[in-house]
């Protein structure tokens, strides 16, 4: 069952285009990641599912239901957490946790409270005034968590929290996945969403520019390959689909586009392999290549 | 040891005056301004000794004493009446001006942690409080001086130069105790806000202790050191020794601050935070108690502002007669009506300024909802199931019933220090009703401030040049004689004079239908906009 679906979202401030055609659905149970550099448009996508700013064109809709039009009966099942989080200086933070899951309606659960603000180690009788960036991020997921949402939105979630409490997020993600709940993370911790999500879609200049399941969106990416032979490898330069060659003594180190990967080993294998090594395509080398054109673009063109 | 503990507290100091070298002037820039501009108005609105002698009459009443104290009012002249009306209200000026920049050069430093990034140079421990010691010391120093040297050059006649320096001294003297008093505190306790509160109590209890003592018994007015600034009596007998007892109390307390100092680490305190609440009140739970307690603080704060005021014009009432004989400026600004007294010819500019007055905490109410906007702190509630109607709703409510509050509170204060001043005082219901005769414009005010939010957000500010306007054209009006319409461009400018005319019907109602109509707009505006925060 789809819970989530963008279609052709489009948004204009004054004459510039934040999103220009963004489209992605999220299945019931699944995780899906959401990354793109900043200013991609991640954080206005999101605010559009939240109805906080209108759609100028495309439709984004939640649960079957409009984002906008339907936005409080939507929220009843949503849980978010932006990604800046700025809270009342005067309130604590366990006042803003009850406050905030009190807002949320539906059934709240009080027991989970206490265990969530265990887990995240915060102290909820401080004022919101003395919490560091990453205290006030806790108080956000604390009350997250502690709401029975059906679709948790995290907005870059642990840009302020340290790897052991990041840690604890993964988990707290993991159990909510494992009790059926959908998320929609938008990232740029990249590791992350690789350990976390079903799913991804990379988002850039406000369009999305590719959605996938990570081992669909590797075929569009290359294998690292270290491979020592006996003889040397001849006209490997010659060969299609293989980049970035360097050759350390009888080691060649090399980059293969995934779809041309058989024939290349093909051509190695009768020069004696030694050892191989091969390292799988990460997040990262993906984002780097949509990351890296756009620096291209921007710096003229000449890509 | 105490040369090793002290070390570079010279450099210390000229770099917190480099930090202030804005700051410290415009305080004092402030504060002399003001200290010159009312003798010399006194002494233009005041010309003969027949008018300070009535206008003496008017301050010798409970309320008036306990707001400024005794005064000389047999010799009322422009210096005595000078030092009566300003002296108090500047030292307390002075005594706020000295415990900020004293919180903010020690503790409020020390709570960021750019104490410890000097602490690890070789700077002795208590450099940094008596750096910023000195600085006060200085800046106070100057402070008298100028007042002293400045109210002399005024050259008014009964502003002699002993008095003039006296005046400085006592203003000065109370800085430096209060300055001691923040001093002692920001080692107290362990954060600037706190350290900041249990000063401005202090400040607080030093001018109760002094009002209520005033009042009723003098003892309890001697301990406080606000109530020894008033009984140096400049400018009459000249009194020096409560300005030597500031000087002994503040070195007393500077000495306080050093040892407490002294004994502690750095970051520490002595009096230990106190636990916030762990759980939310039931009453937080929603929009509008989250609404109601984030401004909780400034409407009480303003609510007793009201009722003070309220209760200064209303002390004033039983010699007003006697005191409007003579004045032109305010003769002129009255219109002669046959059948009412003076005093009642008066009662509309009262409410009008009351009015517009009690106006600022409901708007300021509303526009809170913009801040919160700004501070992407909506989103939270907007992301949840709040929808925008009942948010934007909890606010207008909240508007409503604090203008409802205020102007109430004006009024009652109003009344009851009139009816304990007066002979035959006013009827409660007449002042109560030409009071809230003025709630539909104030109500136009508040749909105005619904509107820009819901329609023009980035032109919040607009309804404050609104309400500028309608003070200075309604106010000053009768004083410059602008023509009608100008006045009939502000909401406030349709309310009957209650008392001297009656109530009409048809106003009420147009003003009513437009706050309503404005309001309808907002609440729509705000419906289909962004929520840019
Ligand atoms: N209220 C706004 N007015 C104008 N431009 C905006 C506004 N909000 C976002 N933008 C612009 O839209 C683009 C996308 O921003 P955002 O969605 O916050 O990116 P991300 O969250 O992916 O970092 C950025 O170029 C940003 O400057
Ligand atoms: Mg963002």
């Amino acid at each position: 069952m789809t819970v989530l679906e963008v279609k052709d979202l489009k948004k204009r401030f004054g004459q510039f285009y934040a999103l220009n055609g963004v489209n992605f659905e999220l299945s019931e149970g699944e995780i899906f990641g959401f990354i793109g550099p900043n200013g991609a448009g991640k954080s206005t996508t999101i605010r559009i599912l939240l109805g906080i700013l209108k759609a100028t064109e495309g439709s984004a809709k939640i649960f079957g239901k409009d984002a906008w039009n339907d936005a409080v009966e939507i929220h009843k099942r949503i849980a978010y957490v932006p990604g800046d989080v700025n809270l009342w200086p005067n309130l604590t933070g366990g006042e803003v946790i009850d406050l905030l899951v009190k807002l949320r309606g539906g059934k709240s659960r009080k027991r989970d409270r206490e265990r969530y603000i265990e887990r995240f180690e915060l102290d909820p009788t401080k004022k919101c005034r003395t919490y560091s960036k990453g205290n006030r991020q806790k108080v956000a997921l604390v009350a997250a968590f502690s709401s029975d949402a059906d679709l948790y939105i995290f907005d870059e979630p642990t840009s302020g929290l340290d790897p052991l409490m990041e840690q604890v997020f993964q988990e707290c993600v993991t159990e909510a996945k494992h009790e059926g709940k959908s998320v929609l993370l938008s990232s740029h911790i990249l590791s992350e969403v690789e350990k976390l999500c079903d799913r991804v879609g990379i988002i850039r200049q406000g369009e999305m520019v590719e959605t996938g399941t990570l081992s669909e969106l590797r075929h569009l990416t290359r294998t690292n390959l270290l491979v020592e032979t006996k003889e040397p490898i001849d006209s490997l330069y010659q060969l299609p689909g293989v980049y970035d060659i360097s050759v350390n003594g009888k080691a060649v180190s090399f980059q293969v586009d995934t779809e041309k990967l058989d024939a290349v080993m093909k051509h190695i294998s009768p020069f004696g392999i030694v050892k191989l090594e091969s390292a799988p395509p990460t997040l990262e080398d993906l984002f780097m290549r949509y990351y890296g054109n756009e620096r291209k673009q921007a710096a003229g063109g000449d890509s | 040891m105490l040369r090793s503990m002290t070390k570079h507290t010279g450099s210390l100091a000229k770099f917190m005056l480099r930090r202030d070298r804005i700051r410290i002037p415009l305080w004092l820039i402030g504060l002399t301004f003001f200290t010159f501009i009312v003798p010399l108005a006194f002494d233009q609105m005041y010309e003969s000794q027949h008018e300070r002698s009535a206008l003496a009459e008017t301050m010798n009443n409970p309320a008036m004493i306990a707001m400024v104290g005794h005064g000389n009012l047999d010799n009322y002249t422009t210096g005595a009446m000078t030092a009566h009306n300003m002296l108090l209200m500047t030292a307390v000026v002075v005594g706020l001006m000295n415990i900020l920049l004293v919180i903010r050069h020690t503790r409020a430093d020390e709570e960021d942690g750019r104490l410890e990034l000097l602490r690890s140079l070789p700077v002795g421990r208590l450099a940094n409080l008596n750096a910023a010691l000195a600085v006060l010391i200085g800046t106070n120093i100057l402070l008298a001086l100028i007042i002293g040297f400045g109210l002399y050059a005024l050259n008014i006649e009964s502003m002699d130069l002993e008095g003039s320096l006296l005046y400085g001294a006592a203003l000065g003297g109370a800085g430096l105790v209060f300055a001691g008093a923040a001093a002692v505190f920001a080692q107290l306790s362990e954060n600037s806000r706190s350290a900041t509160g249990y000063s401005i109590a202090v400040l607080l209890i030093a001018y109760l202790m002094r009002a209520v003592g005033d009042v009723s018994n003098d003892a309890l007015s001697l301990l406080s050191p606000l109530g020894w600034v008033t009984r140096t009596e400049a400018y009459s007998n000249n009194v020096w020794q409560p300005v030597l007892l500031l000087l002994i109390i503040s070195i007393v307390l500077f000495i306080l601050a050093n040892y407490f100092n002294a004994i502690r680490d750095l970051g520490a305190g002595f009096i230990p935070a106190k636990p916030g609440k762990r759980n939310a009140s039931p009453l937080l739970q929603n929009p509008l108690g989250l609404a109601f307690r984030l401004q909780r603080t400034g409407m009480i704060a303003w609510g007793i502002g009201m009722f003070v005021l309220g209760i200064s014009y209303g002390s004033v009432m039983g010699d007003l007669e006697s005191f409007f004989e003579g004045n032109e400026m305010l003769e002129q600004m009255l219109i002669g009506v046959e059948g009412y007294s003076l005093t009642e010819q008066f009662i509309p500019m009262l409410m009008l300024v009351m009015s517009i007055l009690a106006t600022v905490p409901p708007v300021m109410a509303m526009m809170k909802l913009i801040s919160e906007e700004k501070k992407h702190r909506v989103e939270h509630l907007l992301a949840r199931t709040v929808s925008r109607t009942k948010l934007i709703g909890s606010y207008v409510l909240l508007a409503v019933i604090n203008g409802f509050v205020m102007i109430s509170l004006a009024a009652i204060g109003l009344w009851s220090a009139a009816d304990a001043v007066m002979e035959d005082g006013f009827s409660f219901s007449a002042i109560y009703g030409a009071a809230l005769a003025y709630y539909p414009a104030m109500l136009v005010m508040i749909g105005g401030a619904v509107f820009l939010i819901g329609c023009l957000p980035k032109l919040t500010g607009v309804i404050w040049f609104y309400i500028a306007y309608s003070f200075i054209v309604l106010y000053l009006g009768g004083l410059f004689q602008f023509p009608e319409w100008v006045g009939k461009l502000s909401p406030f400018g349709y309310i009957p004079q209650l008392p001297i005319e009656s109530l009409e019907p048809l106003p009420v109602f147009f003003l009513l239908m437009i706050a309503l109509f404005l309001s309808a707009f907002g609440f729509k505006g705000y419906r289909m906009r962004d929520i840019e925060g």
